[in-house]
């Protein structure tokens, strides 16, 4: 039985070295307005491929 | 540093630092917290694990506990000996070092509120907004400012290609005209600088009519419609002009646009949008307004915790968190039930990305106010985004003259990221939330810096929620 079970995540740390382009939505363009969100955000560069 | 919790009889751990998840039993979950109690600090971490004592310990006393055979014990603590190896589990923070030269990435604009309208035919009781007019400073922006505002945006874009425009007011919809021309002209900007423009446009619906819709689901990339879920929810706080509801007024109006929207094989840029509501103290079960806008129809939806004076009769405090609470775990589990009948729906802070999210930049430097993101008045002022307009210390500059107090702007720069807040640096959620709104901030504390305790709790939860949803989907 299978006691650990990691959930595939974003590698942050390979990130840093692909990221930082700025193309993504700015956080407060979409629906909440009053609060900010910022990991439902998608990353432009893999919403492309 | 790692965050546990039980939620829907999941036991879920959250390695802050590499912003990992993972789903484990209740022995492994007894494990961890008995190993983490022992931990000093993250940097320690590989060090305790490797102590073959410890190992010897911990795995016996738990062998007795759950009556399980040690040596499966071994094997689930070397497997969290492997997790930490691989920077998985109690991973040791490499962020907060850089953190400015993270944020200062954030060196360009690339998103402007446009204010197109400050002035509203409604007159929703909990409106930030003064009712629309910003602290009486009404007014509707002309064609020749909103184009201004436009070509400010380009020329200080810089390289970035996708830019955002939202028609926020106030009503967007009682300067129509004017959005349409900047629709336009913002088109024609595209093949000139080589941009993409993203239009949003977020309204209350009142005025919607076919050209509205039509030109809405061509041109617009999103839209975001105030509806705060129930009838009676909605009619207490969103008034018209002459104290009575504006449900009946704007449902049909919703239904047509989503409808249009959505419609397979219509002509439109986007398929997105969002119905949005806002939450009080008159609707703590607001879980069943979120359910109320599904029922109806609409699959993309959002509701939000009122921001307003402590004072006031709506006003949501502390002492609500508990209820609070349950209403966000009751929407996430009715959630999940609906998905397995093939009826699901999304709500805004349920779907997160686990895969496809955001980089560390943007986890480090947070929603990009002041730095990539700009509020513009009806007369071109700038502020630093949306709900400072009107607050006289932080207007920034205008669109003619560019940013005339550059001391406002650097309160936003590499100094305000996810490390400069007082309880962000060391929270478990950190790179899921990046440091919450700079707004409710400074509004509750009169500092960007200092964390908006209420909301703070309310988006953790959220969180705890949303990772508890991605959780259940990987187990089915």
């Amino acid at each position: 039985m299978k006691r650990i079970k990691t959930i595939t995540t974003r590698d942050m740390a390979k990130s840093q070295m692909t990221g930082g382009c700025g193309e993504c939505q700015t956080s407060c363009q979409s629906a909440s307005k009053t609060s900010c969100s910022v990991a439902n955000q998608h990353c432009e560069q893999r919403k492309d491929k | 540093m790692i965050h546990q919790y039980k939620l829907n009889d999941y036991y879920i751990v959250v390695d802050a630092n590499s912003a990992s998840v993972h789903s484990v039993d209740e022995v492994a979950y007894d494990m961890i917290g008995i190993i983490d109690a022992a931990i000093p600090s993250d940097r320690d971490a590989a060090e305790i694990l490797g102590r073959n004592d410890i190992r010897a310990e911990i795995t016996a006393d738990l062998s007795v506990k759950y009556n399980v055979d040690v040596s499966e014990l071994l094997d689930v603590y070397d497997e969290l000996k492997a997790l930490n190896k691989e920077g998985l589990l109690w991973s040791v923070d490499i962020y907060e070092d850089q953190a400015e030269d993270l944020k200062l990435k954030q060196s360009v604009l690339k998103a402007i509120c446009l204010h197109v309208a400050h002035g509203c035919n409604m007159d929703c009781e909990y409106c930030f907004a003064g009712k629309g007019e910003y602290s009486g400073k009404s007014g509707i922006m002309s064609l020749e400012v909103g184009k201004r505002a436009l070509d400010y945006l380009v020329e200080n874009s810089g390289s970035r290609r996708h830019l955002e425009v939202d028609f926020f007011g106030g009503e967007p919809l009682i300067n129509w005209d004017v959005c349409k021309e900047l629709v336009r002209y913002g088109r024609e900007l595209e093949k000139k600088h080589d941009k993409i423009f993203n239009f949003t446009l977020t309204t209350n619906g009142v005025l919607i009519d076919d050209d509205v819709i039509d030109f809405t689901n061509r041109e617009m990339g999103n839209v975001v419609l105030s509806l705060d879920g129930r009838r009676e929810t909605h009619d207490r706080m969103r008034h018209a002009k002459d104290g009575s509801g504006t449900y009946d007024r704007i449902i049909d109006n919703f239904r047509a646009l989503v409808d249009s929207r959505t419609e397979e094989g219509a002509e439109r840029r986007s398929t997105e949008y969002y119905m949005r509501g806002t939450y009080t103290a008159y609707n703590k079960d607001f879980c069943s307004d979120v359910l109320a806008m599904a029922d109806m129809g609409f699959r993309e939806t959002s509701i939000e915790p009122v921001v307003s004076d402590p004072d006031v009769p709506y006003a949501l405090s502390s002492e609500d968190l508990p209820l609070l609470f349950e209403e966000y775990e009751k929407l996430a589990l009715e959630m999940l039930e609906r998905e397995k009948k093939g009826e699901g729906f999304s709500f805004y802070h349920y779907t997160v990305d686990l895969t496809g999210g955001p980089c560390i930049y943007k986890r480090v430097s947070g929603c990009g106010v002041a730095t990539e993101y700009l509020a513009v008045t009806p007369t071109g002022d700038l502020y630093p985004c949306h709900q400072f307009v009107g607050d006289d210390e932080m207007l920034a500059g205008n669109i003619y003259e560019g940013i005339t107090h550059p001391e406002v702007v650097d309160i936003f720069r590499g100094k305000n990221n996810l490390y400069t807040r007082d309880k962000c640096r060391g929270c478990w959620a950190k790179l899921y939330c990046a440091g919450g709104c700079a707004a409710n901030n400074y509004h509750s504390n009169g500092d960007i810096n200092k964390v908006y305790k209420f909301g703070c709790e309310l988006h953790k939860k959220r969180i705890e929620c949303a990772l508890m949803m991605a959780v259940a989907r990987s187990e089915e």
